[in-house]
């Protein structure tokens, strides 16, 4: 029964029925809404675990929240569960600027988390295009991916330390800074991706790479998607340890971005059917750039780069990413969005795009828009119908199952960083895992979360 | 028409800067084109670009450290022909090179090397320095007409129609016949990328470089700095959880209300 809840916590952390849980229960992409009618805004551990003890008790759903900008309807209700944010848990407990080790609550928004650290000469091991809203407590439940996946790896890699809520109220701290530590099952990392099914994290200890001395942008345009492949082999060749990201964006996606912002290069020209963000962090500028420059001339040289810009300056350098990160605000706010998050050999990896515009040829109107972290084999592929928020079940029948069976024939991940939630949870046994591997999954859930009550009917097949 | 642009290698805007026992740390910083000369350069390149000028060539020219001459291949990779680099080793963020000795070195070039400049384009002030001084300056020592805070710069005549921004609105000044002296502001134009076609081009494009001590000017610091500080830094705001409290604080702590 709710109106138990409110009396473990003081009122100003419990919000129940009132204007504010619009935000709370809608996601970021408009397609999931929830019904709660409570959030939960705890300011301690221990009001965490109090309010989960509770709900475990009379079992009663919980969704835990973070920064709400997940796109596969993982951090919402899908009744009316109630939500609990973590937005509270925003306290940077400590920084070892010798050892590089961040230890902050689950509620700090990455952006934050990125100057803080900066002042401190250091980074975060992760970037996206939702780093001024999504907080990094919700990063590790999802492990989310990003531009520097390349460079520093996933939050797996990263993670040293975490303390968790259990279902029950245990209070698991599994908190570190130890980076090596070979002392039984290392289960933050069963944490770590599991999109809030089995407990809700609410600290952790991440390790930070410095700050880098250089940083180069080049924005380089080529014509066929082999000359993108070319390119990044180059890149990989000529730029060794300093590369840092290479993103790409075909014509599509670039035409839509180009009508709000400018884009240098003339990508209207026909030639012009991709563009590659190549950026390098060192220790050393000459260095760098005596490298950047070797690479730029050899895949000018080679035909395979017909145009392109180098950042002289970090306004220029913010430019350019403003650009491959309004990719997906932009699109979104185009029409509906049929996303797409795959991970695809690179010989397969714009096929699927072609393939899917010759299926769509009977919807004139249908543009499918593709962007994203080739160097990981990690595709965005987005379908939309300009000017038309609506889904039409026509299209959808197009693209699914085709497109899970294309990328299951390929060997490749129908969500390679965006996670599973309330869009893709259906899928897992189908087109992702065996089911020996969902039977070992759903026993792990059992055990952590008997009740159910952790963000149910996400993740796992419901 | 031959236009001399002045390009000033700076601390990047973006950078927070640190200031230690000398000033300012400048070490492993990163550098780059100061915004308002690139502004400037963009505007020497249009004008090139724009047949009614009649431009002949667009010379750029740094005063600063070897690192200057990457400065100058920005410029080069924009559109400008050539390259002048006053090799010093003083420091030009006002602390050793000041903006008299400055303007006096381009009077040097202007008088000994390049006889025959008509337009001289800078950017009305330095990030680092912010004097706005080495314009008028030179216009005064080689006895120009000076128009600084340009948003807009047009072809008239034999001289120019310039629009210059200031606090209560718009000046249209017309300089009837150059040669001229003209700082460049903000809204004059948004420049251009420099992309690679042209970087690989401005490699090949001739940099002079002289020593500065060789022009005879008197480099020596004219204004003593006496202390370099940061401002006190701005504490942070505070969340405060219902009216009574907001109040409290803005009575006794804030003292903005009785």
């Amino acid at each position: 029964d709710y109106k138990n809840l409110p009396q473990r916590a003081p009122a100003s952390i419990v919000v129940i029925d009132s204007k504010e849980l619009e935000k709370y229960n809608s996601d970021w992409t408009g397609q999931y809404k929830g019904a709660s009618r409570i959030v939960c805004r705890p300011q301690s551990t221990e009001e965490v675990a109090s309010i989960l003890e509770y709900c475990n008790k009379e079992k009663i759903g919980v969704v835990p929240q973070a920064g709400n900008t997940g796109v596969v309807g993982g951090s919402v209700p899908v009744h009316d569960e109630i939500i609990l944010s973590v937005e509270r848990l925003n306290e940077i407990h400590s920084f070892d600027a010798i050892n590089g080790i961040l230890q902050c609550g689950a509620g700090c928004i990455l952006q934050t988390l990125q100057e803080k650290v900066a002042s401190w000469n250091h980074l975060m091991p992760i970037d996206l295009g939702a780093k001024g809203t999504c907080m990094i407590g919700g990063n590790i439940a999802t492990n989310a991916g990003g531009q520097y996946y390349y460079r520093f790896g996933s939050i797996h890699a990263n993670i040293i330390g975490l303390e968790v809520v259990l279902p029950n109220g245990t209070i698991l701290d599994l908190m570190s800074t130890n980076r090596k530590d070979n002392t039984g099952y290392d289960l933050k990392h069963l944490f770590v991706g599991s999109e809030g099914t089995l407990g809700v994290v609410t600290k952790v200890a991440l390790n930070c790479p410095s700050l880098p001395s250089a940083r180069n942008v080049a924005f380089l345009a080529c014509n066929s998607f082999e000359s993108v492949c070319q390119t990044l082999s180059f890149a990989k060749e000529e730029l060794g340890e300093v590369l840092a990201a290479f993103e790409f964006m075909d014509k599509q996606v670039l035409d839509q971005v180009a009508t709000e912002k400018t884009i240098p290069l003339k990508i209207r020209n026909e030639n012009y059917n991709f563009c590659v963000l190549v950026e390098t962090q060192g220790s050393n500028r000459e260095h760098d750039t005596a490298k950047l420059e070797s690479f730029l001339e050899q895949v000018m040289d080679s035909g395979h780069v017909v145009d392109g810009i180098l950042a002289q300056d970090t306004k220029q350098v913010y430019e350019m990413w403003e650009i491959r990160e309004s990719c997906n605000p932009i699109i979104k706010s185009k029409g509906y969005n049929y996303k797409y998050d795959i991970s695809l050999p690179l010989s397969a990896y714009y096929d699927i795009a072609k393939k899917m515009r010759e299926r769509l040829l009977p919807f004139p109107d249908v543009i499918v828009a593709n962007w994203g972290h080739v160097i990981d084999g990690n595709l965005h592929l987005n379908i939309i119908t300009p000017g038309n928020f609506e889904v039409d079940s026509q299209i959808k029948g197009m693209i699914e199952p085709f497109l899970f069976e294309y990328v299951v024939a390929q060997n490749g991940s129908i969500s390679a960083e965006h996670g599973l939630g309330q869009s893709k949870n259906k899928y897992l046994g189908k087109y992702a895992k065996s089911e020996a591997a969902v039977t070992i999954m759903r026993s792990l859930k059992d055990s952590f979360d008997p009740n159910g009550i952790m963000n149910p009917e996400k993740f796992l097949p419901s | 028409m031959k236009i001399l642009v002045g390009v000033k290698r700076v601390v990047d805007y973006a950078v927070k800067v640190r200031v230690g026992a000398d000033g300012v740390n400048l070490k492993n910083v990163k550098m780059s084109l100061n915004p308002f000369c690139e502004i400037a350069v963009e505007e020497a390149v249009k004008l090139k670009e724009n047949k009614a000028a009649n431009v002949s060539e667009v010379v750029a020219l740094s005063v600063g450290p070897k690192q200057c001459q990457e400065t100058l291949r920005t410029a080069l990779a924009m559109g400008c022909d050539r390259g002048i680099h006053i090799s010093t080793d003083l420091r030009t963020d006002y602390m050793e090179l000041q903006s008299d000795a400055v303007a006096k070195l381009f009077q040097k070039v202007i008088e000994e090397k390049e006889k025959d400049i008509h337009l001289v384009l800078v950017g009305k002030q330095a990030i680092d320095s912010d004097c706005g001084q080495v314009g008028p300056a030179l216009a005064g020592y080689m006895s120009w007409p000076q128009c600084t805070f340009a948003s807009k710069v047009d072809l008239d005549g034999d001289g120019l129609l310039v629009e210059r921004e200031t606090d209560s609105g718009t000046e249209t000044i017309k300089v009837p016949k150059l040669p001229a002296v003209v700082t460049c502001d903000l809204r004059l134009n948004t420049p251009r990328y420099a992309t690679l076609p042209n970087i690989m081009k401005a490699k090949k494009k001739k940099v002079d470089t002289y020593k500065a001590e060789e022009f005879g000017v008197d480099l020596e610091v004219k204004n003593k700095v006496l202390e370099v500080y940061e401002p006190p830094s701005r504490k942070e705001g505070i969340l405060v959880d219902d009216v009574d409290t907001l109040i409290d604080k803005l009575r006794n702590e804030a003292s903005v209300i009785q």
